[in-house]
């Protein structure tokens, strides 16, 4: 957890760039807000982690950002409830807030799966 | 268990309040807000929450030094700014001296979906580091109950909102909790149920096409509060709240008299006018002059350097400056020199609690030691006669707690009985002067009564009442044969009048000329006789004067021939002298 802010930099680099992405592993730019290491955080990560293997392999990156360290990032996302999972791209922005448990749900919400 | 005790014994202490600064409201709760706890307000759309719940943190920041949190789920930073900045209070420098922190909580619904558990620590985490970024005294959260909207599940926003609560009050915030109003709830979620302390409920209510916010406290545990329904408003300058009710009658009496402005009428008035902090009805029908009369009365306060508000419900500022001009009273100047102040408006434009507010607020921003109310009539317009003289009855008690000498004009309709005014307000007040068209002649005049002056041995005589271009005069009314006579009927009598009395100084001076004439003409008839019987007496004296001789010479010439025939002496009898001297002779 303490790779996010050069992975940060990177994506912003990223984000200057025309639409169309080369780099396959920036495809699907995930963010995911926990509140310490509680162990819904831990849940939510694994979950994600999972899914993420499972049906963007090697197209993602996760971002994992701890708001009890940086309680500031919280307004950027407009975050309220933790854990929330942001997909930053592709574009539109979609929040997914809970564990994550409900793998059917997480793919509905990061538009994997058609609704 | 320690801890348990000193729980108990904190309330023994008393509630801690902490005063919001908003204008009003801190009397009405009797110090504020409870300190460290969390307070709902709710309310309606449109009315005030939001408002009062940042002029909380303005007050708190500019007056107490005490930082602020504003939590908005329903309105941008930006927005806040703007919506606020027309009420003077500048958001943005508050935020650059850090005395302020906004924060957009933007939630929308359609983006967020919804997987398993969580929490809303991340709320608390952003909360927590706003306010200990600043340091943060005060808190607001406009409106909570967007989460419910935002938030699928209600279970977690419910725990959630205990839960920021209790972490509200560890923090010992004192923070404002906004809540729309629900069907036969205070909030539509409930909210009251979290807060249990203090909930004060807002209302914008409309009657008679006239609004008028009202506040009221439905609850603040551990202490004594006022209960009543408060009207407030919300103008230029923020919130203001008006815990106006009846003074009672406590206020003081001063023995200082002020003038009406109108000399004749002082001198009506014992010579000093009236006292000063009395309240004083103008009454009359239309087009008496009731205006005018207080147009002088405030004028005359502003040339003594006082202050003086002129409240008019009929006319503009200008309209009245224009009409007083045309009789003398220049009103502009004194505006000018910031002595006097108009506040024009019509009744309609707000409730009656509202008009009174305005006039107290006015009051209490300029210190005005004159004021008029032009006219009190015009407010039945608004309220029944009922409420109007239940507002008009705390306006003279609270401008006699001031000392505030008042005059109110009230209009008589034409066909009531001219001693009826209208709102029944008579009796509150010190002095009543009446001002009655008599109508006679085919014309009207106007006539002016005091018919009350309490404590003020005053005429009980009427007086006419004329309009000139140098303002108000009082003439004394003639009292004829055939009553009262006024106006052109006056003049025509004062005429004939000196007609009469120029008739009787002419007849008294042709008498005395007449006198004198005769005075002259015997006199010089007794002199003449008086010339004559000289004259006449000289004569007869000089006759007198000869016939003696004559006798002497005559008496003479007897002796001599008497002598000279050497007669008896007894035979010489003509004169004594001559007689007894021819006896001697003849005895010798």
């Amino acid at each position: 957890m303490k790779e996010p802010p050069a992975k940060k930099k990177r994506q912003k680099s990223t984000n200057g760039r025309p639409q169309e992405v080369s780099e396959q592993a920036n495809r699907w730019n995930l963010r995911l807000y926990v509140a310490g290491q509680t162990p819904r955080s831990v849940t939510a990560f694994r979950n994600l982690k999972e899914i993420c293997e499972e049906y963007l392999k090697g197209q993602y990156h996760i971002e994992v950002i701890d708001l009890m360290e940086n309680p500031t990032l919280a307004r950027g996302d407009q975050i309220l409830a933790v854990p929330t999972l942001v997909r930053k791209l592709p574009q539109p922005i979609r929040k997914i807030i809970g564990d994550l448990s409900n793998t059917e749900r997480v793919l509905v919400g990061l538009d994997i799966q058609p609704r | 268990m320690s801890r348990q005790n000193r729980r108990n014994f904190r309330p023994l202490k008393g509630l801690q309040k902490e005063r919001t600064g908003i204008p009003g409201f801190d009397e009405i709760t009797r110090g504020g807000l409870p300190v460290g706890r969390p307070t709902l307000v709710c309310g309606s759309a449109g009315a005030g929450k939001t408002l009062f719940a940042i002029e909380f943190l303005v007050r708190g920041a500019t007056l107490f030094n005490e930082p602020g949190i504003f939590v908005s789920f329903e309105e941008s930073d930006v927005e806040l700014a703007t919506n606020v900045a027309s009420l003077g209070f500048d958001l943005n420098e508050l935020i650059a001296e850090k005395k302020l922190v906004l924060d957009y909580v933007f939630i929308e619904r359609s983006e967020i979906e919804e997987t398993g558990e969580y929490d809303l620590e991340a709320l608390f985490l952003r909360l927590g580091h706003a306010i200990d970024s600043i340091g943060a005294k005060r808190v607001v959260l406009d409106t909570l109950e967007a989460l419910f909207a935002a938030l699928p599940n209600e279970a977690i926003v419910r725990a959630e909102l205990r839960r920021l609560f209790r972490w509200l009050k560890d923090k010992g915030v004192t923070a404002v909790v906004t809540g729309e109003r629900g069907d036969g709830k205070l909030t539509r979620y409930g909210l009251e149920e979290y807060v249990a302390d203090c909930v004060i409920l807002l209302d914008h209510r409309v009657q008679n096409q006239i609004s008028t916010r009202r506040m009221r406290i439905v609850k603040y545990r551990g202490t004594s509060h006022g209960t009543n329904e408060y009207p407030f408003f919300i103008d230029d300058k923020g919130f203001s709240v008006l815990p106006i009710t009846s003074l009672g009658l406590l206020h003081k009496a001063p023995t200082e008299h002020i003038s009406t402005g109108i000399e004749r009428l002082d001198n009506m008035l014992d010579g000093r006018g009236f006292y000063r902090g009395s309240s004083i009805l103008v009454s009359g029908t239309a087009g008496t002059g009731k205006s005018t009369i207080a147009a002088h009365f405030v004028a005359s306060a502003c040339q003594r350097g006082e202050r003086a508000i002129f409240f008019a419900f009929e006319e503009s500022q200008e309209q009245i400056i224009r009409n007083m001009r045309s009789i003398g009273i220049d009103l502009e100047k004194f505006v000018k020199k910031g002595l006097l102040e108009f506040h024009n408006a019509r009744p309609s434009a707000w409730g009656l609690e509202v008009h009174l507010a305005l006039v107290h607020k006015a009051i209490d921003e300029f210190k005005p030691a004159v004021v008029v109310i032009d006219p009190i009539t015009n407010f039945l317009a608004v309220g029944d006669r009922l409420e109007t003289k239940s507002m008009l009855t705390r306006l003279i008690d609270f401008l006699k707690s001031r000392q505030i000498t008042g005059m109110f004009t009230s209009l008589t309709s034409a066909d009531s009985e001219i001693e009826d005014s209208e709102v029944d307000v008579s009796s509150l007040m010190d002095g009543w002067l009446l001002v009655r068209t008599i109508e006679s002649n085919g014309e009207r005049n106007r006539g002016l009564y005091i018919l009350k002056a309490r404590g003020i041995a005053h005429s009980n005589q009427v007086r006419e009442f004329v309009l000139t271009s140098h303002g108000i005069e009082l003439i004394d009314a003639y009292i004829g044969a055939d009553g009262v006579v006024m106006g052109s009927a006056r003049s025509n009598q004062v005429a004939r009048e000196k007609a009469a009395e120029a008739e009787r100084r002419h007849a008294s001076e042709r008498k005395q000329r007449e006198l004198r004439r005769k005075q002259e003409f015997y006199e010089a008839q007794l002199q003449a006789l008086k010339n004559q019987y000289e004259t006449e007496r000289d004569a007869i004296l000089v006759e007198l004067e000869e016939e003696q001789k004559r006798l002497k010479e005559a008496a003479d010439q007897r002796l001599e021939i008497a002598r000279l025939r050497k007669a008896d002496p007894s035979g010489m009898k003509i004169d004594e002298n001559g007689a007894r001297k021819a006896r001697k002779g003849a005895a010798r």
